[in-house]
């Protein structure tokens, strides 16, 4: 049945690239073959918010009024609502935390040298544009952090020069946070924001599946794997860790729903942003009020826009690694990015 | 150099290009930019009842469509400012404990004329000017 079945598609498209795919594509082997999973694993994430997302849109109101208390209803009223709930903003961390260990194996692997340039860049464009998803459906639920974290955030982006004020009212659909930037953040998270990652997610695995998967520098190659069923296999072992660690998470320690938002009350003590925004509200935090003239919040904010830059032009600067060379600067300043962000995220958490 | 009639018309189709982009382009800022709403300018607003504070204490009022904090010093003066945090727009608080106004977003404190003394806010809070009119404490703008 099968093969009739695709021997009457093959009569009408040609087949040979998903053949190819199924059959001959292979994976190099090595020490750190490993290290190839994490994408897979931000993807069986991505795929599972797209799911619980869906199911969360049939009861949630995108108005002021009503937001709180649909995702309340939600949790408590809907059978297995605050599973589904739940489910979404863990499996979102989880997510943004699998790109992140996608994005560092790679950078120590080297991936990004010639020719793979633009899934480096597709890639980071991918882990901003999940970060933009953090934060448009951080606000969602209307409650007390959210509203704050997006007076922070949509303040910061109104310190860009020159078109700042104008960003800063278009995200907020006015000059406050109000119900308006609830109706933008909304329209932004489950419209925009998915129309735009699929497109450039197609384009990094397109470009993925047309390159392959590199092998890093000087590192002994032990033969291949076939990419289905061999290394398609390990893939799945990873989703089903994926899997085990968020039902495991999504059930022990549900998400919570806070207090809802009281636009003339004072910020919570001890309010802190998400834990992959930490790093840059702590730089917020350093810096002091003005620097030669300059505004603190400017000067961090171009320090964080300058971070992003260098990474996402690794690929360009690490000219050694693009001659099939050792870079072992590019290593070392990976290590102390890794460490850095780390402490100061783990600091920003504790103090 | 002689210019070619392909080279022209190209020019020409890329200058035309622009137009209609611009064209599409337009309407979609000015729907994105949100609609100035009209808002009654308030001058002044009962913040709080004469005998609801105590010294060393605070609270919140509505001044208008932002948020105000008024202050009984520990001298039992009161001072009254706008309750934004200079720095990236959070709501501040009265910390009794420091005798000092305080944001909880990225710790930055003001001392009790609303001049910055620690942390990342570039500015003064803006204070208002506040009175007391039979049982209740008023507060107002201050004229420039």
């Amino acid at each position: 049945m099968l093969k009739k079945i695709t021997a009457w598609v093959e009569d009408r498209m040609d087949l040979s690239t998903v053949r190819h795919l199924m059959l001959e594509k292979t994976v190099p082997k090595h020490r750190y073959t490993f290290f190839h999973l994490f994408g897979g694993a931000a993807l069986f994430l991505f795929v599972i918010q797209i799911v619980t997302g869906i199911l969360l849109l049939l009861y949630y109101k995108p108005t002021a009024g009503e937001a709180y208390k649909s995702v309340k209803f939600i949790i408590t009223q809907v059978p297995f609502g605050w599973l589904i709930r739940s489910i979404h903003s863990w499996s979102a961390n989880l997510m943004i935390l699998a790109i992140f260990l996608h994005m560092f194996a790679k950078y120590f692997l080297k991936a990004y040298r010639k020719p793979r340039e633009l899934t480096w860049i597709s890639g980071f464009i991918l882990l901003v544009l999940a970060m933009g998803f953090g934060f448009t459906g951080y606000l969602l639920p209307w409650n007390e952090l959210a509203y704050f974290a997006t007076r922070v955030g949509t303040e910061s982006v109104g310190a860009t020069p020159l078109i700042g004020h104008w960003l800063l009212q278009v995200f907020r659909g006015g000059e406050d946070v109000t119900g308006a930037t609830l109706n933008r953040f909304f329209a932004i998270h489950v419209t925009v924001l998915p129309l735009v990652i699929i497109g450039i997610l197609s384009i990094h695995l397109l470009l993925v599946q047309a390159q392959g998967m590199s092998k890093p520098i000087d590192v002994e190659e032990k033969g291949k794997i076939p990419f289905f069923p061999n290394f398609m296999l390990r893939d799945l072992m990873m989703w089903l860790g994926a899997l085990i660690i968020l039902l495991g998470l999504a059930t022990f320690l549900p998400w919570e729903l806070g207090r809802p938002v009281d636009t003339f009350a004072s910020a919570p003590a001890g309010i802190k942003p998400e834990w992959y925004f930490l790093s840059m509200y702590q730089i917020l935090k350093w810096m002091p009020a003005a620097l030669a003239g300059i505004p603190g919040e400017l000067i961090g904010i171009a320090l964080i826009n300058i971070g992003g830059a260098l990474v996402l032009l690794v690929p360009f600067l690490d000219r050694k690694a693009s001659r099939e060379e050792r870079s072992p600067w590019f290593t070392i300043f990976g290590i102390l990015a890794l460490v850095f962000l780390v402490a100061i995220t783990v600091y920003a958490k504790l103090y | 150099m002689a210019l070619s009639r392909r080279k022209f018309l190209n020019g020409l189709l890329g200058i035309f290009s622009l137009g209609g982009m611009a064209a599409v382009m337009s309407p979609v800022i000015q729907y994105l930019t949100p609609v100035k709403k009209q808002e009654t300018a308030v001058s002044s607003v009962v913040a709080a009842k004469a005998n609801e504070l105590t010294p060393n204490t605070g609270k919140l009022f509505r001044f208008g469509s932002k948020p105000g904090i008024l202050i009984m010093t520990p001298d039992g003066e009161y001072r009254a400012f706008s309750a934004i945090c200079t720095h990236l727009g959070c709501t501040v608080q009265y910390s009794s404990e420091e005798q000092q106004i305080w944001c909880a977003c990225h710790n930055g404190h003001y001392d009790l004329n609303g001049n910055v003394v620690s942390g990342p806010p570039p500015r003064p809070l803006e204070a208002y000017a506040c009175f007391a009119k039979g049982s209740e404490i008023f507060v107002q703008r201050q004229k420039s």
